[in-house]
């Protein structure tokens, strides 16, 4: 992907700007780039190549690096990602108890597939593994904090009704 | 100091600090390791190499693990067994059983492992990864199914190469090597060196051009110096015995003081090929009426050897010229220069040191009494700071290139770079001059100037072991930072900058290349360096010196061994009547000529020149105004050459003799450092060809004068004993590492930094060199607008004839790239890759644009590879007065876009 091609880098000269300065009150900081690539998603929502280049010409390392670093975390993406995160738990309890149809029906009512974003950028699907709560299995989370639990494939459209504004 | 241990029972005692795996490998217990390789740094992944240690509850990795006072190690026992199988069988459990068809099949760790610990089938089943291969690189291919995560690539890459393409990327058990971004090899910023490919301890990473071309068990490996630039990296080649052809190559890990036991570039690592190429030269040949014929040897060595005699009756010996090749051996062309003078009486002999850094032989003996490197090329780890000076080693000499890049990365050395192009180091340095080309002179007198001025000299090291500072000072009058800034264009803050790093450093240490040297004052560059050394006391110790960088293999020894006009082998001078006495004593012949022969840049077209002898040099290309040449080669009346290929030179000849390639001949070739190392026949000579020293010794027997080598050895014995600095170089002490000059005994263990004591001069003494500046002959003017520098590119080597004939290298460079500042281009109204013409006061040539910021604006650069579009027909033979060096660096051309349209007509 060239920066060209890529809308959101266009966009946002000045978040570069930003990031560099955060880049440069940080850069002698031991873990430095840890805290600059989570200014730099919380900046892009993501972390495409071209803003990884850019943080590994800044703080003078190599790019692969950067890269090895952003793939280590879970956290840290380098697709986009909808405002809000859908993530359906595929761990064994969840699955045992149909988490497998739950995905099934949100992919089909958002018509998007899994690490995928949909086309008003509201939403995107990730699959998890064990959320630690198994007694509400199969369970669904939004974002950080909403948790549903015991989530049938007909309660999906409501739910996801809340987070449609 | 001592570490005692017991090993299996026994007792060992080791006079250093060590890992346990080093220890048992010492005490002679092998033990089996994957991710471990001496050049890098273990990290004990794959624990293999694990032992018992009394009072560890767990097995220890003996790869990383330190030997201790009084441990007591175990390297077998049912634990160690059961636990290196099992750590087996999860390799194998995701790893495809394929080795029917791998590439590595013979030559892999975990085959050989799986082998040895009797396991066919893994017990925890097989789950494979499913990945499709990166076949993206035109040198290296990658099945990551195949790879066993030893990062063994990871740490190459970025340890010894200093390129750090890959990391391991994903986490846990998922997690591969790959370059940044997930991005195919192949559009990375990979630099082919190869190296990955060449520790990678299975099949996950192999050399793309020698794939299903050999079965490892086929081939056999003969050891050899790299052919290309003056690093002398030490190399296995594998060939096969059956087809007489060269399959791959190997870094050999014993010589880390020259390649860290691993590294190569692309040239050394696939730039072989040339030597099994089709068009290589089998059989002699003659000129028949206009038509080269194939003859038998007799005939052609007769004929060439009738001709010469003629021409020597006819014109005297100041009507013949020769030149001997910084390509062939030491012991070849000491044999070219004992031919041009005991048999045609004359010292018109030279070679192509002539043009890249006979200013440093000269400038370099001027200053300190000897012409060469003064330091070693593993000892600028000790600089604090590196002045670096029209010099680009990442792609011209990049092992070395990769060495300075670890030490500013490692030790934070600082790096100084002062040149006109904005080359890869640029990116490393603290302060980066782009001073006007031609310059040099101005700005480091100006330097000097500073240090002096700000009592930043080192008055006892000047005082003890040096002459003429007080003139020196004088001189420094006319270079005041204002004057300097307004010659160089460099602003004064940074004079002052530079000056202050350099000088106050502890250890600083001055590398160059042939952007100080290839100038019409390329001598005065040099000295303006040397000057500095001294000045600052930055010679005699590890870290420091005058370090210049000499582009060909074997530049350093071809002028050791005389190839020159005005000296003997060992630089002894040809007008010293002592001399004469002594080579016409030892070669049995009586008037050895004493005055000083023509250079090459003064031979080729000279009018007294009627007929020239040349050993694989190809002047149409790589010497100024390739015009001119062409026609004064054309216009003698006799020539004869021996080369492995035809080229633009040796179409004008009336023969031309095959001659073995580097690959197929004993000898040696000495690298920058002075390092002497033995080249050793790998494959049988191509065709009829025949090495260079063979074919001169059969010439100067057919002219009356007597030569019966047996064997290039036998000629460096005689170099031995008629040339002190040589004396110790006898082949048995070179067999695994090489031995650096003055090495004058055999018990010399040979020299690593010169200078340590006193200087070479008689006397002792360093001798300052006072400075006066001119403007370079040729400079921009309206006309022609724009400076012109020429050089070369890290894919291609020199004039092209053996890189070219390389399919992969090839390939990746094809054709000439005008390198033009984006400002320019968008000024001429031209992009990459469109055609354009340049134009200097001598003649034209096409070729496309690549815009980069590596060219400042208003300079262009062109490499001098290709013979379609000869940089050096835009170059002047403006000559240094004392080397007689081509200022290559400077000359004026102008830029026109050329129309596609009528570009095609
Ligand atoms: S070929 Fe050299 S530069 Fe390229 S990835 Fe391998 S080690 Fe790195
Ligand atoms: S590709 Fe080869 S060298 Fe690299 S981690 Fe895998 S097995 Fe090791
Ligand atoms: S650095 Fe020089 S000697 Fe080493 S492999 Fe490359 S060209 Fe050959
Ligand atoms: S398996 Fe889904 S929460 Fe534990
Ligand atoms: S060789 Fe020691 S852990 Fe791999």
């Amino acid at each position: 992907m060239s920066l060209e091609q890529c809308t959101v880098c266009a966009r946002h000269e000045t978040l570069y700007q930003e990031l560099d300065a955060f880049i440069e009150k940080n850069r002698h900081r031991p873990g430095a780039l840890i805290e600059v690539l989570h200014k730099a998603q919380s900046l892009f929502g993501f972390l495409p190549a071209e803003v990884q280049a850019f943080i590994a010409k800044q703080l003078g390392i190599p790019e692969s690096t950067v890269f090895g670093v952003v793939t280590f975390y879970h956290y840290f993406t380098m697709k986009p990602r909808g405002q809000n995160q859908v993530k359906v738990c595929l761990g064994t309890a969840c699955y045992v108890k149909g988490a497998d149809r739950v995905l099934e029906r949100l992919k089909e009512e958002l018509k998007v597939g899994i690490e995928e974003v949909t086309q008003d950028g509201r939403f995107s699907i990730h699959e998890v593994r064990c959320l630690g709560a198994c007694s509400m299995a199969p369970v669904v989370l939004i974002g950080e904090k909403d948790f549903f639990g015991r989530v049938t494939p007909d309660e999906v459209p409501k739910i996801l009704k809340k987070y449609r504004g | 100091m001592q570490i005692n241990a017991f090993i299996d029972g026994k007792p060992y005692s080791f006079d250093r600090p060590m890992t346990v795996l080093e220890a048992c490998k010492e005490a002679g217990r092998e033990i089996p390791t994957i991710c471990y390789h001496p050049s890098v740094k273990s990290i004990g992944a794959c624990r293999i190499c694990v032992v018992e240690v009394e009072g560890f509850r767990n097995l220890q990795a003996a790869c990383t693990l330190p030997l201790s006072d009084g441990m007591k190690i175990k390297t077998q026992s049912p634990r160690i067994t059961s636990s290196r199988k099992m750590n087996i069988e999860l390799l194998l459990s995701r790893h495809p059983n394929v080795c029917m068809t791998c590439e590595s099949n013979g030559n892999c760790k975990l085959q050989a492992l799986a082998y040895e610990y009797g396991i066919e089938e893994p017990a925890y089943g097989v789950q494979l990864r499913g990945l499709e291969p990166d076949d993206s690189s035109l040198f290296i291919y990658r099945d990551l199914n195949k790879c066993i995560q030893c990062q063994l690539c990871v740490r190459v890459c970025d340890e010894v190469e200093n390129m750090s393409i890959y990391s391991m990327a994903y986490r846990g058990y998922e997690s591969l090597p790959e370059p940044p971004f997930g991005l195919p090899l192949g559009s990375s910023q990979c630099v082919s060196c190869g190296q990955c490919a060449s520790i990678c301890p299975v099949g996950a990473i192999v050399e793309k051009p020698s794939m299903g071309k050999a079965r490892w068990w086929e081939l056999k490996a003969v050891k050899t110096t790299c052919p290309y630039c003056g690093v002398g990296c030490q190399l296995d080649m594998y060939y096969h015995p059956k087809t007489n052809e060269i399959i791959k190559v190997m870094p050999s890990e014993e010589n880390p003081e020259v390649n860290d036991g691993i590294a190569t570039c692309v040239k050394g690592k696939f730039g072989f090929e040339f030597a099994n190429h089709p068009d290589r030269l089998k059989k002699p040949l003659i000129r028949r009426d206009g038509k080269f014929v194939e003859v038998e040897w007799e005939e052609a060595l007769d004929y060439t050897a009738d001709r010469l005699k003629e021409m020597l009756r006819k014109y005297g010996p100041e009507g013949i010229g020769l030149l001997g090749s910084a390509k062939c051996t030491n012991e070849e062309n000491y044999i070219l220069q004992k031919f041009s003078r005991a048999v045609f009486k004359t010292n018109n002999v030279d070679h192509c040191a002539r043009l890249c850094h006979a200013s440093t032989v000269a400038g370099l003996a001027m200053s300190f009494g000897s012409g060469a490197m003064t330091n070693n090329l593993l000892d600028i780890q000790h600089a604090d700071v590196i002045l670096l000076t029209g010099s680009n080693p990442p792609e011209n000499h990049p092992v070395y290139g990769s060495r300075i890049k670890k030490t500013i990365r490692e030790n934070g050395t600082k790096l100084i770079v002062a040149d006109p192009r904005k080359t890869e180091l640029v990116d490393y340095a603290t302060i980066w001059i782009n001073h006007k080309p031609g310059t040099d002179i101005a700005l480091f007198s100006g330097l000097l100037h500073i240090i002096a001025a700000e009592n930043l000299a080192d008055e006892t090291f000047i005082a003890e072991r040096t002459e003429k500072w007080e003139e020196m000072k004088e001189s420094l009058k006319g270079f005041d930072p204002k004057t300097v800034s307004e010659i160089t264009g460099v602003p004064v803050d940074l004079l002052y900058k530079a000056a202050r790093l350099y000088a106050e450093a502890e250890n600083a240490a001055i590398i160059y290349a042939m952007g100080i040297t290839q100038h019409a004052c390329g001598t005065h560059n040099v000295i303006s360096l040397a000057n500095l050394a001294m000045a600052t006391g930055n010679l005699g110790r590890p870290g420091v010196g005058v370090n210049p960088l000499r582009g060909q293999n074997n530049v350093q020894g071809a002028c050791d061994v005389g190839a020159l006009p005005n000296v003997y082998s060992g630089y002894q001078r040809v007008g010293d009547p002592a001399m004469k006495k002594k080579f016409e004593e030892f070669w049995g012949v009586t008037g050895l000529p004493t005055n000083i022969g023509l250079p090459v840049t003064e031979m080729i077209g000279h009018p007294n020149i009627k007929a020239m002898f040349v050993m694989g040099e190809n002047p149409a290309v790589s010497d100024p105004d390739s015009e001119h040449v062409e026609k004064s080669l054309a216009a003698l009346e006799f020539f004869a050459d021996t080369d492995i290929f035809i080229t633009e030179s040796n179409v004008y000849a009336d023969v031309i003799l095959p001659a073995a390639s580097t690959f197929e001949k004993d000898g040696t070739f000495t690298n920058t450092e002075r390092r002497v190392q033995r080249i050793r026949k790998v494959i049988e000579p191509i065709g009829e060809s025949k090495p260079d020293w063979w074919i001169v010794q059969e010439l100067s027997k057919r002219m009356g004068y007597e030569m019966n080598y047996q064997s290039a050895e036998d000629i460096m014995n005689e170099i031995r004993r008629c040339t002190p600095s040589y004396a110790g170089m006898a082949y048995h002490r070179m067999e695994k590492i090489g031995l650096q000059w003055p090495c004058r005994s055999d018990e010399d263990p040979g020299t690593s930094i010169l200078h340590t004591q006193k200087f070479a001069h008689p006397d002792g003494k360093g001798k300052f060199t006072p400075m006066t500046y001119n403007d370079p002959p040729e400079t921009p003017d309206a006309e022609y607008p724009f400076y012109l520098s020429t050089g070369r590119i890290l894919y291609h080597y020199h004039t092209g004839t053996m890189t070219r004939r390389v399919k992969a290298i090839h390939e990746k460079e094809p054709e000439v790239k005008i390198e033009i500042n984006p400002t320019d281009a968008s000024s001429l109204g031209v992009k990459t890759d469109d055609l354009v013409r340049l134009t200097s006061r001598r003649g034209s040539i096409e070729g496309k644009v690549l815009v980069t910021e590596r060219s400042v604006p208003g300079l262009v650069f062109v490499p001098f590879h290709f013979a379609e579009a000869r940089a050096n027909t835009l170059t002047g033979n403006f000559l240094d007065p004392i080397a007689k060096i081509p200022s290559f660096k400077v000359s004026a051309v102008k830029i026109e876009k050329i129309d596609h349209k009528t570009a095609e007509v």
